[in-house]
């Protein structure tokens, strides 16, 4: 309970632990992860694949069992919910996938996907579901005459994406996790979706989890940025200070490796070689250890705890750059 | 402006309506189907003699106006016993595969979904059906039961459910990761609606086209179990009894044997044309770019 | 276009669909040089693999091809099969997006070089086991002796794309063709991958094409930049001009829609609206006409040629290009 930096936090996610066995191999996905989201904000998540970011996100929504650690919602424990007061609760949170396309069934008709929600959550009168769901496409851009007695590969991804959109506003949630939203989208797609999320934001107040691999996006639209690393998180803190001023190795880097649309920035040569190591085994110590320029004696021993280097930034690190 | 209207043209641009050349041999295999299942539903109202009513003069008389196919070794009029045969093995041929259908694919599509030890239990009971010998399987029932139509759907449809339950769990181990199951679970959807208005449409599609190579299966095994003598009990018809009986005299008469056959043949081709097109039609995907 | 190791001259490569002809390359010109690196910039449907895969002449069956692929001098579209085969592997290698799919996931690691090596170069076993070894070396792959004996999915993401790197280098090729090289990779991996494809292409001084969506990416790694929209190319300059200057409005619009670190948060990105057409039906006149904010008069009636702006590298097709001094 560190990061208390949300005054009135809607999702507080504590001492968070998920681990799962495949091929009788345990991979520590997401080890004691805590983090505060504040109502109305939007927090970044970024980290390579492999991370656990994603896993954090569906973790969140108790789509994945958690080992330890506690997902407070509201003021509700979501670890502890069962039946049908989670499913009440899920429909505050809502979720968009990274692949548009694969995220909506494809045998059903855009008008009944949109509509689903509606359905799952009781609401019986066709006419108000109509309502609803015309007034959710129009908002996403399309228009609902023309798309609802469509099937979804008759769109493009970004037009798929934005029915996934409009489908997860149709309950008029709270909170909306974003899985990499726009990383299978192309570059002018991606822009236009991106807006509309932020324009979505705006209009049904929404706070949001956006996940993403790209730092560039996730700065777009994020107020603050969490980064992790193998399960872990390295650095907290609000975007535009942790861009200008990154105080793990790790977020420097990740920083560093983004292309540059601009051909005097000559590339540079200083990123480290190496891969992340597996989440099957991880680093003792601090887990970035084995690829940090600045790593010693103490990171193998230690694991590095969150705490604050700036005001409201926060690093995991023995050595931080600030 | 930040949201980019999709303007009306752009979104009526995208779908096609695909028109699909079925191809005449698509028609001829409906037909041929077609005529079957006329034949065999209507065949008490067919001008037809008994397919049961021996003859002894008449044994094996050649095609004539009188028995349009000629008659078999019992001088039974061998166009009426192929009618009345068709609807032994269309009765046979469609309710097996349906009760493979039907409990294969609920066991696939709940073992897929729920996985863990049911999924286990289901696997290894399956194999366990599968490692059974089906001849042997079909003497014991036949001999503990007697031979009839009813039992001998039974044992057909039983010995199809591990393949359609095969069919089911894999189309549905690769439909659960999928988003849109998720994202329904994250919906807060019970476990009933994801299983029948997520998974079941496309679980369907795989299934009923199995179902159809089923049918076409099952009428040659249970030709193959009548011809045995496992099938159906004399004197009903079926296809399979008749080519059996038609062996004894395949030297005199090969028509005996080879009409039914001939019947048979047609008819299997014939659905498995109908379900490889079917399949090819109802992807929501063919044809689209 | 002398002196040019490759050149594509009016290639155009249609595709009959269920829904008509789609034509994916439309009359498009390029060279690459000895030496120099082509970076072709563009979505995805805007026809920059279909054109790739022309000049390999790996196109699919029902493809047609027209124009000429000429490669050191000769024609590839006229070529037989054999001798395309032992052009390919050993003059002009490729390497693909998803190097889980382009190494053969049955066979070890050792086993697709050498037997890659011995098909194109005289060399014996232990022979070409050595240079497998060296390459592997060179590529960045740590312990490569022990790695011979690897099946690709014991291998990372990153791992894999060095050894398809290595496959791809292992006959000294005078043309690499990197199809979207880094896009199933992470950012840390990418840089590294797109260092070491620079570092290998200076060593051995061959020609390179960049095929990407990410205009970040060949900014500051190759010579020349084509962006490709709707099969056309519709913006062809020296890297250094092209960036200080677009003509293009498509151009243009791609770079602004990325976002920008630079940037403060919840600025909105200036979005390119709507998508692009239909390839099986093509439009009359400029194929972003629809989309662009220039828009105007004949721009959707003619289609605009490609033509040189101020200096004769820099091409473009446009009515109302972006006047010099403005733009990004």
């Amino acid at each position: 309970m560190m990061l208390q930096v949300a005054s009135d936090p809607l999702m507080q996610v504590e001492n968070l632990v998920v681990e799962y066995s495949v091929g009788g191999k345990t991979i520590h996905a997401v080890s004691d992860v805590s983090i505060e989201i504040a109502r109305g904000e939007t927090l970044g998540l970024v980290g390579e694949s492999g991370c656990g970011k994603s896993t954090l996100g569906r973790a969140v929504l108790q789509l994945r069992q958690a080992v330890s650690g506690k997902v407070l919602f509201d003021g509700h424990d979501l670890t502890t919910l069962k039946g049908e007061a989670l499913r009440n609760m899920r429909r505050r949170v809502q979720l968009i996938f990274q692949d548009p396309i694969a995220s909506l069934n494809p045998r059903r008709r855009i008008g009944d996907i949109v509509a689903e929600p509606l359905v799952i959550a009781g609401v019986r009168d066709p006419e108000e579901r109509k309502r609803r769901v015309s007034e959710v496409l129009s908002a996403v851009g399309l228009d609902p005459a023309l798309v609802s007695g469509r099937l979804p590969h008759e769109f493009s991804g970004g037009q798929c994406q934005r029915i996934c959109i409009a489908r997860s506003l149709v309950l008029n949630p709270e909170f909306v996790i974003c899985d990499e939203p726009v990383s299978a989208l192309d570059v002018s797609i991606r822009a236009q979706i991106l807006n509309l999320l932020e324009e979505m934001k705006a209009r049904y107040g929404l706070t949001l989890l956006f996940i993403a691999h790209d730092l560039a996006v996730v700065k777009a639209v994020s107020d603050r940025v969490a980064v992790m690393y193998l399960g872990r998180l390295c650095e907290v803190g609000p975007s535009e200070q942790l861009f200008a001023r990154p105080a793990h190795p790790y977020t420097a880097l990740l920083i560093e490796a983004i292309p540059v649309p601009d051909p005097d920035v000559r590339p540079t040569t200083s990123v480290p070689v190496g891969e992340p190591p597996s989440p099957i085994a991880p680093p003792s110590g601090c887990r970035f250890r084995t690829r940090c320029p600045r790593a010693d004696a103490r990171c193998a021993s230690e694991v590095p705890e969150l705490r604050v280097v700036a005001p409201g930034q926060f690093a995991a690190c023995h050595h931080p750059l600030i | 402006m930040a949201t980019l209207e999709l303007s009306l043209d752009e979104t009526e641009a995208a779908p096609v309506q695909r028109r699909r050349r079925l191809g005449t041999l698509f028609w001829c295999a409906i037909g041929w189907t077609v005529l079957v299942f006329a034949v065999a539903i209507f065949a008490d109202l067919l001008p037809l003699p008994s397919p049961t009513d021996m003859d002894m003069l008449e044994r094996r008389a050649p095609i004539s106006a009188e028995h349009w196919l000629g008659t078999d070794g019992l001088g039974r009029d061998e166009l009426a016993r192929l009618i009345y045969g068709a609807r032994i093995s269309l009765i046979v041929g469609l309710c097996a595969p349906m009760i493979g259908v039907t409990i294969g694919g609920a066991l696939g599509i709940l073992a897929g979904y729920f996985r863990g030890r049911f999924e286990s239990f289901v696997v290894g009971s399956m194999d366990v059906l599968l490692a059974f010998p089906p001849l042997i399987l079909a003497l014991a029932v036949t001999a503990y039961l007697g031979q009839s139509i009813f039992n001998l759907t039974c044992i057909l449809g039983v010995l199809g459910i591990p393949a359609f339950m095969r069919v089911a769990r894999a189309a549905t181990l690769t439909l659960a990761r999928r988003e849109f199951v998720i994202a329904a679970q994250a919906l807060g959807a019970t476990h009933a609606h994801i299983l029948l208005r997520e998974l079941l449409p496309n679980v369907l599609l795989p299934l009923i086209a199995f179902f159809l190579l089923g049918v076409a299966v099952t009428i040659v095994v249970e030709g193959s179990l009548s011809f045995l003598g496992l099938g159906v009990p004399p004197p009903i018809s079926s296809w399979g009894s008749m080519i059996g009986e038609g062996r004894e005299s395949l030297d005199v008469a090969p028509r005996l044997a080879f009409i039914p056959a001939i019947a048979m043949f047609l008819t299997v081709l014939s659905f498995n044309l109908i379900g490889d097109t079917m399949r090819a039609l109802t992807d929501p995907r063919q044809g689209a770019l | 276009m002398s002196g040019a190791l490759l050149s594509v001259e009016d290639a155009v490569v249609d595709l009959p669909t269920p829904r008509g002809n789609l034509r994916a390359v439309d009359h498009v010109d390029l060279a690459v040089g000895a030496g120099k690196t082509l970076g072709i910039v563009g979505e995805s449907g805007c026809g920059k693999t279909m054109l790739s895969r022309a000049v390999l002449q790996l196109l699919p069956k029902k493809a047609r091809l027209s124009g000429r692929v000429m490669f050191d001098g000769q024609d590839l579209t006229t070529l037989s099969a054999e001798k395309l085969r032992k052009l390919r592997g050993r003059s002009l290698a490729v390497v693909f997006q998803d190097p889980m799919t382009s190494l053969n996931p049955v066979l070890t690691i050792g086993t697709q070089l050498i037997e890659t090596i011995q098909e194109h170069l005289e060399l014996d076993l232990a022979q070409a086991r050595q240079r497998s070894t060296e390459l592997l070396a060179a590529v960045g792959i740590p312990a490569p002796e022990q790695r011979l004996a690897q099946y690709p999915h014991q291998l990372s993401g990153g791992m894999r794309q060095r050894v398809a790197i290595a496959v791809a280098l292992s006959c000294e090729p005078q043309l690499l063709i990197a199809d979207e090289p880094t896009t199933a990779l992470d950012v840390t991996i990418q840089a590294q991958i797109l260092d070491l494809l620079a570092r290998e292409q200076q060593r051995r001084h061959m020609a390179m094409i960049i095929i990407t969506h990410d205009l970040g990416v060949v900014a500051g790694r190759t010579d020349e930049v084509a962006v490709m929209y709707a099969g056309r190319v519709v913006e062809r300059a020296p890297t250094p001009a092209l960036f200080k200057q677009m003509r293009m409005p498509y151009t243009e619009a791609l770079l602004a829609a990325l976002p920008k670190l630079d940037v403060p948060p919840h600025t909105p990105l200036p979005a390119i609206s709507g998508r692009p057409p239909d390839p099986t039906r093509p439009l009359k006149g400029c194929s972003f006409s629809p989309r662009c904010r220039y828009s105007a008069g004949r721009c959707s009636t003619e289609k605009p040629r490609l033509s040189p702006a101020e200096t004769l590298e820099h091409l473009y097709a446009c009515f109302h290009p972006l006047a010099a001094g403005s733009g990004a």
